[in-house]
């Protein structure tokens, strides 16, 4: 029953650590978007931004890695 | 999860999916079932060695008939070779340029396993934090080694940030701190977990393949989800190559 329990419990930790991938999936849009409407504006200097962004799209997404890792440690490890 | 046994398989348990999206994620001795020891030949060197051999094919091969017009294996190398070269350049700086070789090899490498471990049956080796830890812990003691050894003690001035005001500075100092020493464990689970949570995704609808109902459905997504992993590998690769750089770069000027 104990042991039930504490199963159960760490699954619903499990998808409840998965609502930090959404966070992370609203930074990476923000990231994108803002850097489309950038470059619409001045697409002469869009193509030297392109590694910023993509520095910007590793750093917000590492976030939501995390909290998917958390998840899998949860299901798998724990 | 590097050191799970080959009987700890999923997919043989009552109730759940044809085979579990994570039993590709097993390593496994390559000749017998024994225990794994530390130069047992398990399925991760098997693909390391053939992620190697393909960038050795790519870069060998590719460069051996040189070209004014260069020929389909060529180009390959060429704009391998050119993209990384420009991305140190713009990155790193022109002082970063003597990095490029161990870039370029990180890249290719990178790419190269991720790449072949989207084949049917293949293994990813870049999943495994085992793999992608030693990787990322060679880029953070290659930069803190060479910032000491470039700068001395000047190169604690990274932590110390001289464009904010100067109440600030020790709390911000601080979160430098932290945040230099997380950069190891966040260079090498970004890797590891993309390739590991988009090859479940893959394996997830796959099993669902498997039920007759929704499978044209499964297919369908399966081809998707496959396209964005194609993608997927090459980004992670490239931002995996891009951070090392701007690592790098912190290195050879300190001051901000």
């Amino acid at each position: 029953m104990e042991e039930a329990l504490v199963t159960g419990l760490a699954y619903a930790g499990a998808g409840l650590a998965c609502t930090g991938m959404g966070g992370a999936a609203i930074g990476v849009g923000h990231v994108v978007g803002n850097y489309l409407s950038g470059a619409l504006r001045n697409p002469s200097a869009a193509a030297g931004q392109t590694a910023t962004m993509f520095i910007g799209i590793a750093f917000a997404e590492a976030l939501g890695i995390f909290s998917f890792l958390v998840a899998l440690l949860l299901m798998f490890a724990v | 999860m590097a050191s799970e046994a080959p009987s700890e398989a999923h997919g043989a348990e009552d109730g759940g999916l044809v085979f579990h999206p994570m039993d590709q994620f097993i390593v496994k001795p390559l000749f017998g079932d024994g225990d794994i020891g530390v130069f047992t030949i398990t399925n991760v060197t098997l693909w390391m060695g053939l992620a190697i051999l393909a960038v050795v094919g790519i870069m060998v091969l590719g460069t051996r008939k040189r070209a004014i017009v260069p020929g389909r294996g060529q180009s390959i190398a060429e704009m391998a070779y050119g993209f990384i070269y420009k991305m140190v350049e713009d990155v790193a700086g022109k002082d970063g340029v003597k990095f490029f070789p161990y870039i370029m090899t990180l890249f290719m490498f990178i790419v190269c396993a991720n790449f072949l471990g989207l084949l049917p049956m293949a293994f990813t080796t870049t999943s495994h934090i085992a793999v992608t830890a030693i990787l990322a812990m060679a880029v953070f003691l290659t930069v803190t080694i060479l910032g000491f050894a470039l700068h001395g003690f000047g190169f604690l001035k990274v932590f110390w940030i001289s464009a904010a005001p100067l109440p600030l500075r020790p709390i911000l100092a601080l979160i430098e701190v932290i945040s230099y020493f997380v950069r190891p464990v966040s260079h090498s689970i970004r890797l590891a977990g993309n390739m590991m949570a988009g090859h479940a995704v893959i394996k997830v609808f796959a099993a669902f393949a498997a039920i007759a109902v929704i499978s044209p459905l499964s297919v369908l997504a399966i081809t998707a989800i496959y396209a964005l992993e194609v993608l997927v590998s090459f980004i992670q690769a490239y931002v995996f190559a891009i951070l090392t750089c701007v690592y790098l770069k912190d290195a050879l000027h300190p001051h901000h």
